[in-house]
């Protein structure tokens, strides 16, 4: 039997520049009628199941200044926990949820989605893994998109027997994980992503 | 087969080889100073909420997305420069074909200059070009568009940089950790190795797998020349073994 291996190596990142907005959110930089609406921007539809809510915070550099031209992808189950994936060959049919949205950063660095509170996913382990949402970051001087995760406040127990959180030898950087919760109509779960400094948000290499 | 293990049947990713892609932090690249995470990445293997991604079907994209000489014109006039079709096939590290993933792709016009607020390049705006297109791969993997090649321009990091011609990509692939954005070189330019963004990458083989290749025999005569940039995903073990269409 042969022994496989690799035959490839991954084309290597490169930085999103400064621009990033013209591929991944042509609308909102000016370049209309290319296509209809940018993607991601609407991560709901009527027929879409779970509670709504609003995920929200800024992206924050070392200096303590706004990464106002990043652009934010979050991928995240649905109210039952599952994903809409792998694709199937007739998956043009249009899922009430996907799971995925995009947002640009604003002049502040902060970014909106509304979206609903995923159900829990198995983990490695077998055992639920506490409801979260994932993030990556990509920006003007960020070489390669970080890698993160949002969990929410309000699933203390949860995030205490979470695989990942665990994984966090550190418990002092768990909290930077950890969205707060704003009671309200819909409720808001806030996190700022600090890329550098004291509060620095743990990234993973997953 | 069954009583036989097989070790990589749990499909997860290859673990990526962050010492072939950039590092975080490169000081000749100066925004990435305070935009470089000082902690170490938290090595995890990706559960099924990595393992996962979002898929785009056919019926997301218009006739012209994958056309930016024409898809911008304001009136039927095309975009001013160098004609291109640039193409290439997205894999995964075991060879495999990505089939049916979406790819994104964005760029300065002939002159090197982006249609974007922010951008204040003394370079004239082509007002029939937009600068931004995307594609789905079909069943082999393969992708492509029509273009205006991009001029180089300068930019506020040493005090004389250049970027060389280049194309932004974004591809998201089958699980979300293969997400990757990345930059397309042109064969021969000399500009390539003097600029600090590509001088990030630490391999020069890395390098050279960024650099898009001049494809006489698809130039299309009296048209537009061809580039061949094809682009590599991590690989997931579950294909070694498993030669599902979807496998990735």
């Amino acid at each position: 039997m042969l022994h496989p291996v690799p035959t490839l190596k991954e084309t290597p990142s490169q930085t999103a520049g400064p621009y990033v907005h013209i591929g991944m959110t042509p609308n909102f930089c000016g370049i209309t009628g290319v296509i209809d609406a940018d993607m991601g921007l609407s991560m709901l539809t009527p027929d879409t199941k779970g509670q709504r809510i609003v995920i929200t915070g800024r992206v924050i550099d070392g200096s303590g200044a706004p990464v106002a031209d990043a652009v934010i992808e979050i991928w995240q189950a649905d109210a039952d926990g599952g994903f809409v994936t792998p694709p199937s060959r007739d998956s043009n049919s249009r899922p009430s949820f996907l799971g995925w949205g995009r947002q640009p950063a604003d002049a502040e660095g902060s970014f909106t989605f509304e979206t609903i509170k995923p159900g829990p996913v198995a983990g490695p382990d077998g055992r639920p893994q506490a409801p979260h949402v994932s993030l990556w970051i990509v920006a003007r001087g960020i070489n390669i998109g970080l890698q993160t995760r949002l969990y929410f406040s309000d699933e203390a127990a949860a995030n205490a027997e979470d695989y990942v959180l665990n994984k966090i030898m550190d418990k002092r950087r768990r909290p930077t994980l950890i969205a707060q919760k704003q009671d309200g109509d819909v409720p808001r779960y806030v996190l700022d992503i600090h890329l550098q400094g004291p509060n620095e948000t743990v990234f993973f290499d997953f | 087969m069954s009583g036989i293990i097989l070790p990589g049947a749990d499909g997860a990713l290859y673990q990526r080889d962050r010492a072939w892609h950039p590092p975080a932090d490169t000081p000749t690249y100066k925004s990435t100073t305070f935009r470089a995470p000082k902690q170490s990445l938290l090595a995890l293997g990706p559960t099924k909420s990595e393992l996962s991604g979002p898929t785009f079907g056919h019926e997301k994209l218009g006739a012209l997305d994958n056309d930016l000489i024409r898809n911008f014109s304001q009136d039927g006039t095309e975009a001013i420069g160098q004609r291109l079709v640039v193409y290439g096939q997205v894999l995964d590290e075991n060879a495999r074909p990505v089939p049916r993933t979406l790819v994104e792709f964005w760029q300065a016009n002939a002159g090197g200059r982006y249609r974007h607020k922010k951008e204040g390049y003394l370079a004239a705006i082509d007002p029939n070009f937009g600068g931004f297109g995307r594609a789905l791969t079909d069943e082999n993997g393969f992708y492509s568009f029509r273009t205006i090649k991009p001029g180089a321009y300068p930019w506020p990091n040493g005090g004389n940089d250049w970027r060389p011609a280049h194309i932004h990509f974004s591809v998201f692939g089958h699980a979300f950790a293969q997400r990757l954005i990345t930059q397309m070189y042109f064969e021969g330019d000399p500009m390539i190795w003097q600029c600090p963004i590509v001088g990030t990458v630490p391999d020069k083989a890395g390098i050279d797998q960024l650099i898009a290749r001049l494809d006489r025999h698809n130039t299309a005569p009296m048209d537009a020349l061809a580039y061949r940039f094809d682009i590599v995903l991590r690989g997931r073990r579950s294909t070694m073994f498993e030669n599902k269409l979807e496998g990735n």
